[in-house]
């Protein structure tokens, strides 16, 4: 059992009671919800006459169905239209606040979240979206919920949990020049597997991550749970105090110190003990791209794709999947298949900074004649930033498009989908196989440096080549 | 609430390790803002074609139909945390689910809807499998209370179930509003405690 961790010291602070099932009732600081998880829940609530319990704790926004191209309303889907007519009336009958067009604070629900100033140290946080772990990074315990259990924290303001487990994962040492922190996410859950994370929160430290900015932690939570882990997390430091300082939620100023001394309280002891611990060398990762259908089965950019002799025999069925799937061969280079669509953007890489690296590579570059590229900021706040910078003349420039803020291509559930067979670049969490929307459209995950790289030559390519 | 206790049936099965939510339900049926239709659409991309004709998955074959038990292997349910993939293999007829592993998310939202999700070893369910492929009208009862499965009357093997999952099944408190509501007072006592609940 760990002891002394954030974990331990989050979780006791919001236990409420043991549940007869033996099950933790876990108050939950803060709940987000979004268009697409919430309206049953709702519906389920209206249905036992009940209400939102604790509604200046909830926050909702829109952000998967959104199209991109243009926020005009109605929709031309039908079905989005419901959708968003559905979350409107609900935060309005229960009095949630709402980030929605007009507010200028609307996006993908895991970035309105932490910019906002609504994600803090020693929080539990909620939300039906299993991208929720991406909170962790302020040194949080942030649960992906369903919806049944979105209807239990609306209802309550609380959830029936079960403890998790606790491993650290050190990355120590340096990166090399052009290996960013999505390639540390990549890498770890190559290195753990996707089942890897089963009943674990993963605490991410090592001097790779004491050097991160708040947005690269953001990026290696947010695929926690693509390693299998429902939560992942870095203790809080210097470094997120001063990001938090000043956001429109952020505690006043001349609170800052007592409110800096509680978050700090919250970090794992010295002597802190975990159920397992792993550590590796950050100068041991390339840029990394994925090559199948699970977030694990990726190479570093200039590798050979592996042989399916080098896995265990009860991998073997879905590794011959994936190369049936991807239309990839064993043995072969990834670098230079060459690619359809080029997608930068989503929870995982859709903030100022990521937009900021993809723009260095576009910077006087053209994207290829193949290739069909666009951007898409993570919330209306990013694309304000990156507009005032003058990100989006660099991207158009080059022939990418730039759109409004939302999920876009990560999870099409909008009007941005794969065609066909088509093979996507995508800085997004998810290579499954019809994620893009199309059920033959093919994914290969890499960081935004890698996805403009891969727009400008047509093909995989690497990034510090194509700088060169 | 009902206790859950037993479930008996046929079992379909499904191969495949990493079996994520969106396989088991593609996005663009999130769209619709309430489950009922969800029993149309588990699998659905890799049950039917272009046209919408059955391409031979084990939910479509004959032998398989009215299963209520559903057989997989390692980390069933990865990925994203939608409710609708255990909803449409609820509506589908899917009273319980027995597999190497699941992934955290899934299991959760399957207990939440009374569906209990059971491990076994990776050569039980090799011949789990086999036996339901081979005897499709094999009938198999899961027995919650002593962890056992049986078939054809003769118990099969044993499985594991996370304890309090188990009891939320067996004592019928598997939809948790009630248990949780219950304690409105305690939870507002928490709340109190936390300093930035009420804004430091």
């Amino acid at each position: 059992m760990a002891k002394g961790t954030l974990y331990n010291k989050v979780w006791d602070a919001h236990v409420v009671d043991k549940l007869p099932t033996g099950q933790y009732q876990l108050f939950i600081g803060l709940h987000l919800i979004h268009e697409v998880t919430s309206p049953q829940a709702f519906d389920m609530i209206k249905e036992k006459g009940l209400k939102v319990a604790y509604p200046q704790r909830t926050f909702a926004t829109v952000d998967h169905i959104v199209p991109t191209q243009s926020q005009a309303r109605p929709f031309q889907d039908n079905e989005a239209e419901q959708m968003m007519g559905a979350i409107e009336k609900n935060v309005r009958e229960f009095g949630v606040s709402f980030f929605d067009f007009k507010s200028g604070n609307q996006g993908i629900v895991h970035i309105i979240g932490p910019e906002n100033g609504l994600t803090q140290p020693g929080m539990t946080i909620a939300c039906g979206d299993s991208h929720t772990s991406t909170h962790g990074a302020f040194g949080t315990l942030a649960f992906g919920i369903g919806t049944t259990q979105v209807r239990d924290v609306l209802a309550t303001q609380c959830l029936a949990m079960d403890a998790l487990k606790v491993r650290r994962v050190n990355v120590n040492g340096r990166l090399k020049p052009g290996v960013t922190a999505k390639d540390v996410t990549l890498y770890i859950i190559q290195k753990l597997g996707v089942k890897g994370g089963i009943g674990y929160a993963y605490e991410y430290g090592g001097s790779v991550f004491d050097n991160f900015t708040m947005e690269e932690r953001m990026t290696v939570c947010n695929m926690a749970i693509e390693g299998g882990a429902r939560v992942g997390y870095v203790n809080p430091d210097q470094t997120t105090f001063d990001y938090l300082k000043g956001r429109k939620f952020s505690p006043a100023a001349d609170k800052w110190d007592k409110v800096v001394a509680y978050w700090k309280s919250f970090a794992s002891d010295k002597d802190a003990v975990f159920d397992d611990v792993v550590d590796f060398n950050g100068g041991d990762i390339e840029p990394i791209v994925t090559w199948g259908i699970t977030p694990d089965q990726s190479v570093g950019v200039n590798d050979k794709l592996p042989e399916v002799s080098k896995f265990s025999a009860d991998e073997v069925k879905t590794v011959e999947l994936a190369y049936k799937h991807m239309d990839l061969k064993p043995g072969a280079p990834i670098k230079g298949t060459p690619i359809n669509v080029a997608f930068i953007g989503s929870c995982t890489n859709g903030r100022l900074s990521d937009l900021r690296e993809a723009a260095k590579v576009a910077k006087g570059r053209k994207v290829s004649k193949t290739v069909r590229a666009f951007v898409v900021p993570g919330s209306q706040q990013v694309k304000a930033a990156a507009e005032k910078e003058g990100l989006d003349k660099i991207f158009t420039e080059a022939g990418f498009e730039w759109r409004e803020a939302g999920c876009s291509m990560c999870l099409a559930m909008n009007p941005d989908k794969l065609k066909g067979r088509e093979l996507s670049a995508s800085s997004s969490n998810r290579n499954f196989i019809g994620r893009q929307g199309s059920k033959d459209g093919r994914t290969i995950l890499m960081s935004p440096a890698m996805v403009a790289a891969a727009a400008i030559e047509g093909k995989i390519a690497d990034v510090r080549e194509v700088l060169k | 609430m009902s206790k859950i206790n037993q479930i008996e049936g046929k079992a379909v099965p499904v191969e495949g390790n990493d079996i994520d939510t969106d396989r088991i339900i593609p996005a663009r049926y999130l769209k619709e803002i309430t489950f009922t239709n969800m029993g149309k659409y588990p699998f659905y991309d890799e049950r039917f074609d272009a046209e919408g004709k059955p391409k031979g998955h084990p939910f479509d074959l004959p032998q398989f139909a009215g299963s209520h038990i559903l057989f997989v292997n390692q980390n069933f349910g990865c990925g994203s945390s939608r409710e609708h993939a255990p909803q449409s293999l609820m509506r589908w007829g899917i009273r319980a689910i027995v597999g190497e592993s699941f992934a955290e998310i899934f299991a959760g939202n399957c207990t939440m809807l009374g569906i209990p999700t059971v491990t076994v070893g990776r050569a039980d369910m090799e011949k789990l499998q086999a036996l339901a492929k081979q005897k499709p009208e094999t009938q198999f009862l899961l027995d919650l209370d002593k962890k056992a499965l049986y078939s054809e009357g003769k118990e099969h093997l044993k499985f594991e179930i996370h304890e309090s999952k188990r009891n939320a099944l067996v004592n019928g408190t598997w939809d948790s509003t009630g248990l949780l509501l219950a304690n409105a007072g305690k939870t507002a006592d928490v709340a109190k405690k936390l300093p930035y609940v009420a804004g430091f």
